[in-house]
């Protein structure tokens, strides 16, 4: 006799469908809002793929890590970035995240992707962050 | 200044203001900061002598800028080496095969020329992404599926010419024979366009592969034939459902006819998504997502009995082992299918291959998950591999990272030679190569992964398995060195029983070129009969999957 076991595990009801999906249009939306600045919309084109916020994002489990408790592991919600950090490793690379060229991210989208995710894209300030022991 | 093998400084320097008044200065670069980004990030050989590495790279946004740069590299005498993205990270990166070539760098040339969701085909340049048409489709709310591999970064052009798969139904998941017509600069500058492209006027240059005479499109994939500046592919039709369905043997005997299934399910076209195998007792293979998952948080805690009986087996049996499993319901064999259309229709299909399952093995498991009608969800929950369904992201770059608990490693390396699709083929192949590990130190030295307890092949390609042995690249030179060393005696054992790489990196395409050796060689040397016709003065990308120019076949690297 045939045995079969039937897993449940991505029930849907249509209703539900529904919602989601224009949950879902809505967050593309807010993800190619015109309000996202220059620096916001380089992050989520090349270092939201590997750095972005939750559990399957490779660079955030990596750096998860690697802080534990003492850094965030998303690149977005750290406060210790400079822009010459976030330069350093886009050219550089790290470990298995391989360096962009310039084909890929420019040098304006780079200043723009360090002025986001040093928080300064409206300062002018020179704060200065803490690059990591292995670019050093 | 770096310089081509035998290009003064001056003629170099001459040929680079040539490709600056093409491109525009801003779009060469020659700084040694800039070149960095052109290494091959994942290369065995970094900081070594041999380290494969650009003299610079030019950027070209149009076909009329790559038909200028191939003149003007043939004026001078500049080989040059063409990347689509330059992600083929594993089997060279943006690095070329040819040290001091100039890397032609097409991420620029990054334009959808059309995605027609009616006859379901998409004509792309070099530069379109995964991501890219992904994003592209949904913006405007095509209604197709992308065939995507595990990392979504790559180029559709430059994935399909390096014969690089994917994870949906088998008719889309070998990128090459997916496209559907091409258009190529050749190394003379003159463009070509295959297919019904040669046909002006034509409406089905994304329609009809064939056009009409030889069907050349073979010759510029995996080769230097021409750079490749449009291709066409079909795309899948936006099914109404997606069903993936797990189908499971208790014995160790049973592989036999797991594997016969396995083909006929996928031959008759019953079962078209990539069939991936398992061995949940061996706790060995899986699907991709699991295999993710292990990456990104580690390996299950298995039982110590359990573990214990998986080291003492051999060959991944013992009478122990198989009780084990029996007594504990776990399966001793396993593989995943997916189903793409009407829920009628997948549901049906399901049903059809639990059907012919179970009339080979009485006692066989299945495990469903239920249907997928909302992808966006499915997507969210993450229960469900996204590339089965099409849609890309970078999971799979947690290989190596320290989310699985190990040290993060500078890349990685697969062996990925073709094995013959039967249970025996596997057997075989598993027998060979733990032997040549118990044998020969060499591969003892180095770390390897998927060859024990007991290594399970992929299916992405229809007909035939690949037995994929990865190997991490790693800080220390020694280690990455022996790495090398390893892996060019896996190539030469694999040969010598009929079991060639599909693909490889660089630094061994000259050796497995040379194991594809039929009639002295017969195929290289017809390769090298039209590299010398096409390519007279060898400019173009020297070396590309062991195709050498005459001008330096003798004194090649």
């Amino acid at each position: 006799m045939k045995k079969v076991l039937l897993i449940s595990i991505l029930a849907l009801s249509l209703t539900s469908c529904g919602s989601r999906k224009e949950a879902a249009d809505d967050q593309a939306k807010e993800t190619l809002a015109p309000q996202a600045s220059a620096g916001k919309q380089v992050f989520d084109k090349w270092c939201a793929y590997c750095h972005g916020k939750g559990e399957r994002f490779p660079g955030t489990v990596s750096l998860a890590v690697k802080y534990g408790e003492d850094l965030p592991a998303a690149l977005e919600e750290r406060e210790d970035l400079t822009p010459e950090t976030v330069s350093l490793f886009v050219r550089q690379g790290v470990y298995s995240m391989p360096p962009f060229r310039k084909t890929e991210i420019t040098d304006e989208e780079l200043a723009a992707l360090g002025a986001y995710l040093s928080h300064t894209e409206n300062l002018a300030d020179d704060a200065e962050g803490v690059v990591p022991p292995e670019l050093q | 200044m770096r310089t081509p093998p035998g290009i003064s400084e001056v003629e170099f320097s001459t040929a680079l203001q040539a490709f600056a008044n093409v491109v525009g200065k801003e779009w060469v670069f020659t700084s040694d900061e800039d070149l960095h980004t052109y290494r091959d990030a994942y290369s065995p050989l970094r900081n070594e002598p041999d380290e494969r590495v650009a003299s610079a790279a030019v950027a070209p946004r149009s076909v009329e800028e790559v038909q200028e740069i191939v003149r003007i590299a043939n004026r001078f005498s500049i080989p040059l080496y063409a990347i689509s993205t330059g992600r083929n990270l594993g089997y060279g990166g943006s690095a070329p095969n040819y040290s001091g070539s100039v890397v032609v760098d097409l991420k620029r040339m990054n334009r959808v020329i059309e995605v027609n969701d009616s006859n379901h085909y998409a004509i792309v340049e070099p530069g379109v992404s995964y991501f890219d048409l992904y994003n592209y489709c949904r913006e405007k709310k095509l209604k197709v599926w992308l065939d995507v591999p595990d990392p979504g970064w790559g180029s559709l052009v430059g994935n399909a010419l390096d014969h690089g798969v994917g994870h949906t139904a088998s008719r889309f998941r070998n990128h090459f024979d997916a496209h559907c017509g091409m258009e190529v600069v050749l190394p003379s500058g003159e463009l070509l366009r295959t297919g019904m492209g040669a046909m002006p006027k034509s409406q089905t240059w994304a329609q009809y592969k064939l056009g009409l005479g030889p069907v050349v499109d073979g010759l510029f994939s995996q080769s230097n034939m021409g750079i490749v500046t449009k291709m066409g592919f079909w795309l899948m039709p936006e099914p109404e459902a997606f069903l993936q369905g797990k189908v499971m043997v208790r014995r160790y005997d049973d592989l036999h006819d797991l594997v016969e299934v396995l083909k006929y399910v996928e031959n008759m076209a019953i079962a078209p998504g990539a069939p991936e195998m398992a061995s949940p007792l061996l706790g060995a293979g899986g699907d991709t997502k699991t295999l993710v998952d292990i990456f990104l948080n580690g390996p299950p805690q298995l039982d110590r009995n359990h573990s214990e009986l998986i080291a003492a087996a051999e060959l991944g049996y013992s009478r122990k082992l198989e009780q084990y499993g029996l007594d504990n319901n776990i399966p001793y064999w396993s593989f995943h299918v997916s189903f793409y259309g009407p829920r009628k229709v997948v549901e049906a299909q399901w049903e059809a291959v639990q059907d012919i399952m179970t009339e080979r093995v009485s006692d066989a498991i299945f495990q469903a998950h239920d249907v997928v009608t909302d992808r966006d969800e499915a997507v969210r929950k993450a229960e469900v591999y996204a590339q089965n369904m099409g849609v890309p992201n970078l999971e799979f770059f947690a290989l190596g990272t320290r989310g699985g608990g190990l040290p993060p490693t500078r890349g990685h390396l697969f062996f990925s030679p073709v094995i013959p699709q039967s249970a025996e083929g596997i057997l075989e192949a598993n027998r060979v190569f733990n032997k040549a590990v118990n044998d020969i130190p060499l591969l003892q030295q180095v770390p390897m992964f998927n060859l024990r307890p007991f290594s399970l092949p992929t299916a992405f390609y229809e007909r035939c398995f690949l037995l994929v042995l990865g190997f991490p690249v790693l800080d220390d030179p020694a280690i990455n060195k022996a790495t090398v060393a390893a892996f060019r005696e896996l190539i030469r054992i694999g040969a010598e029983h009929g079991w060639g790489e599909y693909r490889t990196s660089p630094i061994f395409q000259d050796q497995v070129m040379q194991t594809y050796s039929f009639n002295d060689n017969a195929l290289l040397r017809f390769h090298e009969t039209i590299k010398d016709a096409l390519d007279p003065n060898g400019i173009l990308s020297p070396g590309r999957y062991g195709i050498w120019p005459q001008n330096l076949r003798g004194t090649k690297p």
